[in-house]
Formats: structure tokens, sequence, C-alpha cells
């Protein structure tokens, strides 16, 4: 048993009658680490969390929360804390009564001081007497959140937080998660915002009909994957066409996909090395680069490219 | 898989909670979650507005009906509520056993558990309680909370509405004898305990439709559906032992409770059954939630689910409680119960005890039952049908004698008397005995007790005397 880990699973399988949801999945999650479950529809992710949550069995595999086995029954161990498929709660109460019932459900003693807390915590004092009805869906995120965070969850999951959550909500929450990182609660999030995952996550596991086609950190993920498409901006694009296509390992895309107004725009494909040479030929060539940016994430490009690997490996 | 190095993005390295083993699933305590289901429902307007109609409704309607000048004869006790605020209470429970509970019913237990699928909490719930038993206990003890405060809301709503009104007097009894108040007080709040059993069977049933059923409206509707289904196979001329098997039959059996003595043998099979009913379908609801795999998307109840969980077992025990009727409580497996004997006997007491009434109305001379020595020819269509079963074409010609009279006195009636039991006398005559609608008094004009009542056939083969 190593008790550096929140999560550990091994050759974790779960159906739905005929349909594999899990299919001989493994999983770590450290503590203090925020840990990013990745994959497109369908793929298992709910599932894996729903399991991790206590709210299902696995058919076979084992599964360890927080250094303890979980059995047969439903029903995690406690420290678990979270949401999956939205968070759960009840229009016709005030968002301090849901967060009330939360903690007396979950024992809490002093459950007054850690309902306001929890609600300064994600930014709704204000409207903590306001009938969840009316909130709008970032609200009712930062409300599931704070409902997480009145059990003092010491494995926390969630699904899709960031979900209608404007800028300034967005901020706020990764602020919250990376604190609670910080104080060495594992953090396991399931999104399709790579933008969230890759500003958030150490590592992140990537799941494709079921399986477990990429786990480990973001940095690894960069370094497996093949070459980028990058968007290159700059005030003389025919002269730094003219450089990329003479530059070793660089590839000019010619489809830009973007508007043709934008004719200041170039798109590269290439490994990082590469890029490096052809950011220094357009500086002695003295070519000023205004941007220099990968068109999609890495995170989101390895996403599309070894999904689209399992897909046509089916 | 790699990457179990507990870091962060920062790269510190934490060891915080690395090592601390982990707490045992923290279960939510029954009160508390109790509780909460509680805060739930009555956080919801609907059942706020029903609780508030219960409690206020019933006074509004009986204090307000008490007050006309025509009343609802149709109704049970109806025709009594100028003389007694007790009869208000009942004329209620009358509706409630039809309409109210039924209704009241499927919006509460029918929604307890399709609520959680409407509002997709499950999950969250169940994080947070961390047992589905428990979750399933405190839902049942939650909804049957708000059932028996609506219910009480009508009964003591009633009560108050008849007292307050019209006052503390004594009530007519559905063979005609009179209860003094205290004796009618003790009736009414034992005829509405009695129907909790077929309202428990309702909700067990709300129970097991919102949890096989899900979201589909079919859930909310099943309490509804059954009552319904049940109030017509009671006007269908079913065997009797069929009839005390129906879950809902205590909704009528109370009539029972206001002749003398009560008619307490089909009420106690009424009030078993609805309990039995009550008991099975929420057992079977309690299995359906626990087989429920919450992570299922699809996995919110299904129509072929209730049919083989729900409705086989209860028709399971719609059969064999109708078997052990027949076989030990003496049920008839054919036949209406209603005959020939039964009606005359409830019709010649009826008779006496109200003539009794219209004799101390006029101020005439005291008579007592006995020496009325009441008797009752009854036949149906003319003759012409078996002198058996529910019909609005039964004539009886009732016989009576009075102290120092050689000579007979003779009145003819109509009964209309319903499948359940139940039945309307309507006087054909002669006029000065049961024509007219009033009587003159020395006190003025009042109804004449003997122009039309109600009765009571028990139609079980233990009939009491009464």
């Amino acid at each position: 048993m190593d008790t550096h880990l929140a999560v550990r699973a091994r050759g974790v399988t779960k159906s739905f009658g005929d349909v594999i949801a899990l299919d001989g999945v493994d999983l770590d999650v450290a503590h203090g680490q925020i840990h990013g479950l990745v994959g497109p529809n369908g793929a298992g992710k709910t599932t894996a969390l729903g399991l991790l949550l206590g709210l299902a069995v696995a058919d076979s595999g084992t599964l360890e929360i927080l250094n303890t086995p979980v059995g047969r029954g439903l029903a995690a161990p406690g420290g678990v804390g979270g949401f999956v498929d939205g968070p759960g709660l009840y229009p016709a109460l005030t968002a301090r009564q849901n967060l009330a019932a939360v903690a007396a459900l979950s024992g809490r003693r002093s459950r007054t001081a850690a309902v306001d807390e929890a609600l300064a915590e994600v930014g709704l004092t204000d409207v903590a007497d306001d009938r969840v009805r009316g909130f709008s869906l970032g609200m009712r995120q930062r409300l599931g959140l704070a409902a997480a965070l009145v059990t003092e969850p010491r494995l926390l999951l969630l699904d899709e937080p960031s979900n209608g959550l404007d800028p300034a909500g967005k901020k706020h929450v990764h602020g919250v998660l990376t604190r609670l990182a910080a104080d060495g609660v594992a953090v396991v999030l399931s999104s399709h915002r790579m933008d969230d995952l890759e500003a958030l996550c150490s590592e992140v596991t990537i799941l494709a009909t079921g399986r477990v086609v990429f786990s480990g950190p973001l940095g690894k993920l960069a370094a497996e994957n093949r070459a980028l498409d990058y968007r290159l901006r700059t005030p003389d694009p025919a002269a730094a066409r003219r450089i990329a296509s003479s530059t070793a390992g660089i590839h000019v895309v010619d489809d830009t996909g973007t508007p043709r107004t934008d004719a200041g725009v170039l798109v590269v494909r290439a490994l990082v090395p590469a890029l490096d040479e052809l950011v220094a030929g357009l500086v002695n060539a003295g070519v000023a680069v205004r941007e220099l940016a990968p068109v999609v994430s890495p995170l989101e490009a390895a996403f599309l490219a070894l999904t689209e690997q399992q897909e046509a490996a089916r | 898989m790699s990457g179990t190095v507990g870091t962060t993005r920062t790269g510190t390295t934490t060891t915080t909670a690395a090592g601390v083993a982990a707490a045992p699933a923290h279960r939510a305590p029954l009160s508390r979650t109790y509780r909460f289901e509680l805060v739930k429902l009555l956080a919801q307007w609907r059942v706020r507005l029903l609780v508030l109609a219960c409690w206020t409704a019933p006074a509004l309607f009986v204090a307000g009906v008490s007050r006309q000048s025509t009343l609802p004869s149709d109704t049970l006790f109806g025709r009594w509520m100028h003389a007694t605020g007790w009869a208000g209470p009942l004329v209620v429970l009358g509706f409630a056993g039809t309409w109210a509970l039924p209704l009241l019913t499927s919006v509460v237990a029918g929604d307890v558990f399709a609520s959680e699928d409407r509002l997709g909490t499950w999950r969250h719930l169940l994080v947070a309680v961390r047992s589905p038993r428990r979750i399933f206990v405190a839902k049942a003890l939650a909804g049957l909370t708000v059932i028996m405060l609506l219910v009480a809301g009508l009964a003591c709503s009633g009560t108050a509405g008849g007292l307050l009104a019209v006052g503390d007097h004594p009530l007519v009894g559905l063979d005609g004898h009179l209860l003094a108040p205290g004796t009618a007080a003790g009736r009414v709040l034992l005829a509405w305990s009695c129907v909790l059993a077929p309202t428990l069977a309702l909700a067990g049933i709300g129970l097991l439709g919102s949890v096989a059923l899900g979201r589909s409206p079919m859930g909310l509707l099943l309490p509804a559906l059954v009552a319904l289904g049940t109030q017509v196979a009671q006007m269908l001329p079913l065997p009797v032992a069929v009839r005390l098997a129906l879950p809902g039959y205590a909704f009528t059996a109370w009539n029972g409770l206001f002749t003398s003595p009560a008619q307490t043998g089909p009420l106690l099979i009424g009030v078993v059954v609805g309990l039995a009913w009550g008991l099975l379908a929420t057992a079977l609801a309690y299995l359906l939630f626990l087989r429920r795999d919450f992570t299922g998307p699809a996995d919110d109840g299904s129509g072929r689910r209730a049919l083989t969980a729900g409705l086989l077992p209860l028709t399971a025990l719609l059969a064999a409680t109708t078997l052990i009727l027949t076989q030990a409580a003496g049920a008839p497996a054919t036949g209406s119960g209603i005959e020939r004997n039964k009606v005359q006997r409830s019709l010649a007491t009826a008779f006496a005890h109200l003539y009794r009434m219209q004799t101390s109305q006029l101020h005439r001379p005291a008579v007592t039952e006995a020496q009325l020595r009441a008797t009752a020819a009854c036949d149906k269509s003319d003759g012409r049908a078996d002198p058996e079963g529910a019909g609005n074409d039964w004539r009886c010609v009732v016989t009576w004698y009075l102290p120092g009279v050689t000579a007979p006195g003779r009145a003819v009636y109509q009964l209309d008397i319903t499948a359940d039991g139940r039945y309307v006398a309507d006087g054909d005559g002669p006029k000065e005995v049961n024509g007219y609608f009033l009587v003159r008094t020395p006190a003025g004009d009042a109804p004449n007790p003997l122009w039309q009542f109600d009765g009571n056939v028990e139609l079980l083969a233990t009939t009491s005397k009464g």
C-alpha cells in the first residue's frame, strides 16, 4: 500500500449491461496533486468518478481510496467529497440551507462556521440566503464546490467544475483548488476544458472508450506528442514563410483555417527544437515576431491524437 | 501507469496528507437524514400549499355548508350537518377517502424519490449520506410525516369548523341511534385513525411508483390511479372477499363505527389489509431502491421493472388475501353480501331509532325501540329479481306497533343500495310519517328524520344485530 497515494486503482472494470464503461483502468493520484481526467464523451470519466465517490462498485480490479481498500458495498471512505454530473443542489432551499444540510449529514460539529467559511471561499456570501432556484449556472458550480468543501475532503472529485463560470469565477475556483492542493488535498478534475486542465493539473489521465490511453505529467505528454501546429504572426509574412520553408523540421501549413483578412498569420507544424531555430532565423533576418502560439494546446492536440488513434484502432 | 509523484504544479513536494489513514466512511445519522428530507419536502411550495389547504379548507367548507339551507344529503352524514358539529369531519372524511387522500399521497409519496431524479441530485445525496438504506428510510419517514400532517389537518380543521359553526351536539348514527357528543368525538377520531391504514397503503404504492418509475409522471399518478381503480371496483358487484381484500376498503368501512353495535369485523379486515399493502409496497420499493445503480445513466426506473417487481407481488397479495378471507373470515367467495334478511334487519333498526327521534321532536308520548317492535319486509324489482345485491329497486314495508294500539303502523321505503352496503332509504308514504321533508314541531319546522335516511348493510356473515 503506497501511503502517498490518495487513489490507487488497478485493472478496474465496470460494465452497464453490454456496455463496457471502464476496461482495466489503472489510476494513481497522489496527495496534494491536481489530476485531470480527460476523454471524449462516453470515455468513462463519469463512471470513474462515480466509483471514486462510492456511487458504484467495480466489477473487477482493486481500488484503494485514501489508503483504504474499497469493498463490494457502496459508499467511499470518509474524506471523499465532490460531485459528478453537476453540483446536485436543491433549488427550493437557500444556498446556506443546502450547505448546512451537507455539513449536518457529514457530521461536522461547527456547522455554521463551516458553512460561512465555505460560502466565503467561493465568493457567495452575499447570496447565502437566496434560493438556489435563481442562481446562474456559474453560481451553482461555485456552490457545488462549497458543498464539497464543507465536508473537509482529503480527496476532492469534481466533474466539469468550470462549467458556466465567467473568467473571474474561473480564476476564483482555480485559486481555491490550488490552495487545497497546497494543503495536501488530492483533487481529481474531469473536464473538457483543456485550458483549465493545463492551468491546474500536474498530471492527466486520458481515457478513450473506457481505456487509459495516457497517464502522467503534462510535460511527458508534450514530449511524447507529435509535432504541433503553431500560429506565427509577423509584420512580414512573406519573409517569414521563406525563412520557415528553409528551416529544417519546419513545415508550413498552407490551409491556415483563419480568415483571409488575417494576412499576417502563418501556421507552421514543428517540434519545439525546430521552432527554436525558426525564431532565431526570423530574428537574424530582422523579422519581428508578434505572436508564436500553438493553434490548439498541447494537451488538446495530444487528446485529439490519442483518442483518434484509439477510435481508429477499434 | 506512471506519475505517482506527490507534487503540485509548482513542483513543491507535498507530504501534508500523505500517509494519513482514511477515516471510516461517515454515514449520516438517520435523524439528520430524516430532518434534511423533511426540510426538502416542506420547502416545496406545493407541499406548503397543501398543508395550508388541509388545515384551513375543511373548516371553511364545513362552516360554510353548515350554514346553508341545502345540505349535501348525498354524502354520508351530510344531512346532519345542521344538527351537530360532529357530522362535518365525517363529511370531510368521506370526501377525503374518495379524492383528497389519494391525491395527497400522490403528490407527497409519489414524488419523494422521483424529485431527486428530476433535480439530478441522487449522486449528491448518496455522497453526502453514504447509505442508500438510510436514504430510503429517511425519505419514507419524511413522506409519512408530511402525509400525517395533512391528514391531521383535514381531521382537525373539519372538526373545528363543525364545532364552531354548529356546536357539540349528539350525532345520529347510521342505524339512527344517537351518539352522545363524547362518544361521537371518540368515534370520529377512531374513524380518521382507521383511514390511516389505506392511506399508508397508497403511500407505499406511491413510494413504489416513485422508485420504480423515476421521473415518469406515471410514478406520481400511481396512488391516485390505484385509488380510482379500487373505487371503481367497489362499485362493481364483486364478491365480498375480493371487496374486502382491496387496499382501500377501510375508506368506506369506517361507516361501521356509527352503528350500534359497531360493525368492527369488516373495518378491522380493511385496516389489516391496508397495512399489509402498505408494508409490502414499501418493502418492494426498498428492495428496488437498493438494487438501483446510480451511475447507470439510463437507470431511473422503467415500466417493465415496475410491472414485474411491483404489480405482480401486489396482485399476489390481493389473491392471497381473498383466499384467506374466504377460508378464515367467512367472507363469501361469491355473492355481494347484501341479502334480504340483512337489509330488513338494518332498515327496521334504523327506522325504530329514527321514529323515536321523530316522536321526541313532535313531543308525542315517548316510546322505546323495544315497544315499537319494528320489522321490515323487502323485495327487489317488485319480486321479479332475487332479493340480493346492490340496486335502487329495493322496496321495503316497515311495520311497527305503538303501545296501546293494536293496529300496526306501516311505512314504505325505496332503497338505493350501493355495492359497498351503504343505502339511502327514501320515504314513500304514508305522508304523515315520511311524506314531508319537514315536520312541524312546537319549536318550529325541523327536518323529518324519517323522510329520507342513510343506512348500512354489513357485508360479512358475522352481521351484528344492530
